[in-house]
This record gives C-alpha cells, structure tokens and sequence, in this order.
C-alpha cells in the first residue's frame, strides 16, 4: 500500500525552460526475494510504472523492476512549452493507480 | 557410479523435480552471462559503443538498500540525436534488470536520477538506446557492505 505521493516542480519557468521534477511515491516494494519467518517466500508486490505526462504528451516513464528501492524516487527533467499541468501517475502489481498532478505557470 | 537400474530411476527422478523447481524460482543471482543476454536482447544483438552516456553511481554503497543512481547522456534530444530509452542491470542481483527510463522530446534532457537495490558487490550497467538506433554503455563497480534483496 503506497501513501500519497510527493512532488517537487517549481511554480513557474520561462517559455521552453528546462526544469527537474523530483517525485517519491511511500511504496515497501516487496521484491519477491524474502522470506517470511516460516521460511516461506513473500510474493512481489512493487509499483511496476511510471509516468509522467504533461498536457496529455508524455514527458518520462520509468519500467521498474524489483532491484529498485522501497519508497520509489524519480528526478528527471522536463521542457515546459506553455503554461500547464504535469500528471504523474504510479501502476501497483495489484493494479491500483496512484495520481498526482502538478501546475505550473510560464511568465 | 554404476549405471543400475535403481540410480536411472533416481536420477530421471531427480532431474524432474529440479526441471520443476527451476520453473518457478529463480536461479538465486543473476550472472554475468544473463546480464550479457539481456543487454543482448535490449540492443537486438548490436554492439553498445563507449562514451556518450555517463552513469553515476557510489564507489562504495554502505546500505545495498538504497543506492542511489543517476544516468545523463550527451544528446540534443531532437530529430535523430534523442534518446529513447535506458536500461540499468545490476550482474550480481537475483535478476539483473533494474529500470527502464523512456523518453521524449518533452523530456528536454536525457537525465534520470532513482535509488536501487544491490544484493552485494557487483557492476552496474547503464545501456541507451538512440533514435538512430546507436547503442552506448557505461558500467561502474559498486562495493556493497549490507545487501539488500532478502532478509
């Protein structure tokens, strides 16, 4: 069970700036490698999806797999064209999605 | 040993119930060998050339739980000169794949940043794939001195 994601853009940016966005998503990322205490293995569960959309167009995505870290950090860049909103959206094993949106403003 | 008819049965016997185990489980890490075969299969069979991209990752990782990771290429992200995507493997893990970064015009740089797990000493790789359908590698030792798949 993941808890609600955090984001870091910055409000504003210039016409066809490129800017960083750094998003962690609280996530244990069961890896599929433990053991219970009666030896028995403890089945995969991680968010196996990223993304990260602005306006509709896609601007990241990430595949992951269960070699990454619990608690799911991503930085990465991206161009801002116009003013707008950045959606990111995180895909469980369970098939639960996890959204957060971002606004930013072009000066 | 003498082939009798008890150790044939014994064997074929054998030899079944490790076919099955090997179906389900996972060999316990991943070899060098399989992480060539992945590269293998992400670059189609093509070899990756040097320089370009440059990956980032600590000479000496403390806690295998999270180690942080960051994979920058040298690219206008435009036209033929874009990346499309990279791949990290990690040889020493229980399955070698880690993550896979996509990316588009929209993305203005090449340059993803995430945290990984490493079971224990070992390389890690960073392959891109250009639009051009170019290949470049870059590959780092990390010393590991906590593990961190499993318990």
């Amino acid at each position: 069970m993941a808890s609600k994601p955090r984001i870091k853009v910055p409000k504003s940016a210039s016409a066809g700036e490129v800017i960083t966005i750094k998003t962690l998503i609280s996530h244990e990322m069961e890896s599929g490698q433990r053991k219970d205490g009666d030896g028995n293995p403890i089945p995969r569960q991680i968010i196996n999806k990223f993304t990260c959309t602005f306006e509709g167009q896609t601007v990241f995505e990430c595949d992951l797999d269960p070699a990454i870290s619990a608690n799911p950090y991503f930085e990465f860049n991206a161009k801002v064209p116009a003013s707008g909103t950045f959606k990111f959206t995180w895909l469980d094993d369970d098939g639960t999605v996890y959204e957060a949106e971002a606004p930013i403003e072009v000066k | 040993m003498q082939l009798t008819r008890r150790n044939v049965l014994g064997l074929t016997a054998g030899a079944a119930a490790f076919a099955v185990a090997g179906a389900r489980v996972t060999p316990a890490f991943a070899s060098a060998e399989a992480t060539e075969k992945s590269i293998m299969e992400f670059t189609g069979g093509a070899t990756a050339g040097e320089g370009k991209i440059t990956l980032t990752a600590p000479e000496i990782a403390e806690n295998g739980n999270t180690v942080p990771v960051s994979v920058n290429v040298d690219s206008a992200m435009e036209g033929d000169d874009l990346v499309e995507s990279i791949i990290i493997f990690a040889d020493g893990n229980p399955s070698p794949a880690v993550a896979t970064f996509h990316f588009t015009e929209m993305s203005g740089e090449a340059l993803a940043t995430t945290r990984m797990r490493l079971a224990k000493t070992q390389n890690v790789i960073a392959v891109a794939k250009m639009k051009d359908g170019s290949f470049f590698m870059d590959k780092k030792q990390v010393k590991v001195t906590i593990g961190g798949c499993g318990g």
